[in-house]
């Protein structure tokens, strides 16, 4: 058989048969992701999407940091039942600043992705404290420490810069007024209007009702109260969403 | 004749270190009891979220991915290290390369990767993508980790006494070579400070989903599959003593499996934002796997012919030969739901999890349980294993477990999936998101009862384990049934 006789080569060389082998296995890879970065219509052309405001990518970061993702997605599909309970079907674009992404895999618990504006920031707060008080049959673990807990944001500046070297369009201002930023949205009296000029849509004054601290609670409800709100479908023609 | 030939190659046979495997082997067996006593806990967790405990390093976000990589990095890279490391020296006819000190280094390295990892979890310092949770500095180490193991097994397959690489090394080669490049690209990140755990990830978006799915489908494809099958191919025709069903499959086989892989991440995708042209990529890849797969499956079974008989008495050989049994079902299971109509259904459900659990427990513990059990006697020189009853008690409990698990997560992940979609006589949805988790609830409970006869059976082969390694053997009934010609004798 020719193919034994041949393959005799490959067996008997080991140089042969590793650089074969890294040859085999890259081709999959090199096909499918480089043209996702290639192709422009990838990412659809909507307006709207922002990066995340300081207090949010703060929220985003706990939401990582809990594993949020083990049991919710953040990724609707085109499915009749999923744009009737969830909302429209997610897009490309809506998660282009998220590093990582967070669509997950599966749904323990309900899809996130248009989350924001859904629930009060009280219904939110107490959910997260002890989801069983507003959804008896939830199996969601609690997280009361988040209230109790001050934000840890000293580095936010750094947070914004290292986006910025991987891709994420923070301004110079955005940057400048990190801190700034980052204590005015969940304050009740906070420059609301500089900060929205700068974020559009955020959600602004204090989230976890004690409006003398900024705690991960806030963080995290600012970040929630964001999901699937920046991007405004009446504006949104069919053709601009074909991949 | 036979005798002699024995002495000359005793004399011939190089000074295997078998210290090294003999670590890597109890590694093994700690690490998974760690995993499977995590896995039955988050188990319960979903099922009475009391167990929760109120605590924010006990919940279920932070211990899943203590699960899953115990599982996956600690128990099943433990395994594949320590048979990799036991198969290329016999093989090859050859000591490993770089000595004592290497191998060692690649010991206590990997622990410290492994326990780097999962302190970071239980501490909330992930990444936050599933599989490849370590956060930069640990993914650094185990990088450093990794190449070390590829010079030490590849220099021994570069400084071996045979002419033929064996095909279980190629198996072993390849995933040690692909599973680099898939840590190496996947955890690009670039740490806030120099000092502080956080990174943030190259990709974004659409391009992180696919790039993070590649690694994802292909840590299933080659650390628990390409790896495994390096462990088949030596420990199924060791311990049933015969040769390779078909040498010229095996070419076939090894080739069509690594290179159709790397295309079927995805289908983790389908009718997400990815674009629709790498999903159908995706898919097709992912239906095509399934020849390689069974090719290799038929490859496994078919080596036991003609000692078909060996099942009946040799239960550690029936943990080999079900494996792959499990490894055919869950390479079938796989691609039928990579097609995106079953998908549609399937995704974001229990029967996930099911169909990786069937592939996990069946065939990839299995399949280490039988390594486990061939190495152990012949590591520590014991005569033969403490007891083979145990061994025969450890396969049942085990096959229960897995039986009620899977059973349970398909019908809660199909039925969730059914009632997500169903609709009433007047057009609303039927349901509400938490009525399916309430229905789901006696099935999280039969899955963590699947779960606690899995654990108790890997108890039972620690104990057994143990008392091989001390030299005990227990006084026991051959296994050998009486041969069914003495039963079919007629009567007088």
């Amino acid at each position: 058989m020719s193919i034994l006789s041949s393959h005799e080569k490959v067996e008997t060389r080991g140089f042969l048969l590793l650089v074969l082998i890294l040859i085999t296995v890259s081709i999959g890879g090199i096909v499918e992701i480089a043209p996702l970065f290639t192709i422009e219509s990838t990412i659809e052309k909507v307006q709207g999407v922002r990066p995340y405001s300081p207090l949010e990518l703060m929220g985003r970061n706990i939401y990582i940091r809990e594993g949020c993702y083990n049991c919710h997605s953040q990724m609707i599909r085109p499915f009749r039942d999923e744009a009737e309970r969830y909302g429209h079907y997610s897009l490309a674009a809506e998660s282009m600043y998220d590093h990582p992404f967070q669509w997950g895999s599966k749904r323990t618990g309900p899809d996130l992705a248009r989350v924001g504006g859904k629930y009060s920031n009280q219904w939110q707060v107490a959910h997260l404290i002890d989801p069983r008080s507003v959804v008896p049959e939830s199996i969601m673990p609690p997280y009361a420490f988040l209230k109790d807990r001050d934000l840890q944001a000293s580095d936010v500046v750094d947070h914004l810069k290292t986006l910025r070297t991987v891709g994420v369009p923070y301004t110079d201002e955005q940057i400048q007024n990190a801190k700034a930023d980052l204590e005015a949205q969940a304050a009740n009296d906070g420059d609301h209007e500089a900060l929205l000029a700068r974020y559009p849509k955020a959600a602004t004054g204090d989230f976890d009702g004690q409006p003398d601290r900024l705690t991960e609670m806030d963080a995290l409800v600012a970040y929630l109260q964001v999901l699937g709100r920046m991007v405004d479908f009446t504006d949104v023609r069919t053709e601009d969403l074909l991949q | 004749m036979a005798a002699a030939g024995t002495a000359l190659l005793a004399a011939d046979r190089p000074a295997y270190n078998e210290d090294v495997v003999r670590l890597f082997t109890i590694a093994t067996v700690f690490w998974g009891v760690v995993g499977f006593l995590a896995g039955t806990f988050i188990a319960f967790q979903l099922a009475y979220p009391a167990l929760n405990l109120g605590l924010e390093w006990t919940t279920f976000g932070r211990l899943r991915p203590l699960h899953t990589s115990a599982v996956i990095f600690a128990f099943g890279g433990n395994a594949l290290l320590a048979t990799s490391l036991y198969v290329v020296q016999r093989t090859c006819r050859a000591p490993l390369f770089g000595g004592p000190l290497l191998a060692n280094f690649l010991f206590w390295g990997y622990q410290l990767f492994i326990v780097l990892a999962a302190s970071g979890y239980v501490m909330g310092i992930t990444e936050g993508r599933e599989y490849a949770e370590p956060e930069w500095y640990t993914d650094l180490w185990l990088t450093l980790v990794w190449v070390v193991y590829l010079v030490v097994f590849f220099g021994t397959i570069v400084t071996r006494k045979e002419p033929h690489i064996y095909v279980a090394n190629w198996f072993y080669l390849a995933f040690i070579v692909t599973i680099a490049m898939l840590h190496i690209v996947n955890n690009l990140s670039v740490p806030v400070s120099f000092f502080g755990t956080k990174s943030y990830s190259l990709f974004a978006g659409v391009q992180d989903a696919l790039t993070q799915w590649w690694y994802g489908h292909n840590a299933v494809g080659f650390f628990l599959t390409a790896g495994f099958l390096g462990m088949m191919y030596y420990f199924v025709p060791k311990q049933a003593e015969r040769p390779v069903y078909s040498y010229r499959l095996s070419i076939i086989h090894f080739w069509a499996l690594i290179f159709l892989y790397i295309w079927a991440g995805p289908h983790h995708l389908h009718f997400t934002a990815l674009p629709d042209w790498a999903q159908v990529l995706g898919m097709t890849f992912s239906v095509m796997l399934w020849m390689p797969s069974w090719g290799g499956m038929i490859n496994g079974l078919m080596t036991l012919r003609g000692a078909w008989d060996k099942l009946r008495y040799d239960p550690v050989l029936r943990f080999l030969v079900v494996s792959v049994a499990f490894y055919g079902m869950s390479t079938f299971e796989g691609p039928l739901m990579s097609i995106r109509q079953v998908n549609a259904l399937s995704h974001y459900t229990d029967w996930t999890v099911g169909h990786v659990h069937s592939g996990a427990l069946g065939w990839v513990a299995f399949v280490s349980f039988g390594a486990v059990y061939y190495l152990v006697p012949r590591l520590w020189k014991a005569s033969r294993l403490y007891s083979l009853k145990l061994v025969e008690w450890h396969f049942w409990i085990a096959t229960m477990g897995i039986v009620l698990y899977i059973t349970a997560m398909w019908v809660s992940g199909i039925m969730q999936g059914l009632m997500w979609r169903s609709y009433d006589a007047l057009g609303f949805l039927q349901f509400s998101f938490i009525e399916t988790v309430e229905a789901m609830h006696p099935f999280y409970v039969i899955r963590a009862l699947g779960g606690v006869l899995f654990t108790t059976g890997s108890l039972i082969m620690v104990y057994n384990l143990w008392r091989t390694a001390r030299g005990d053997v227990r006084a026991e009934e051959e296994m050998v049934l009486k041969p069914a010609i003495v039963a079919a004798t007629p009567a007088e």
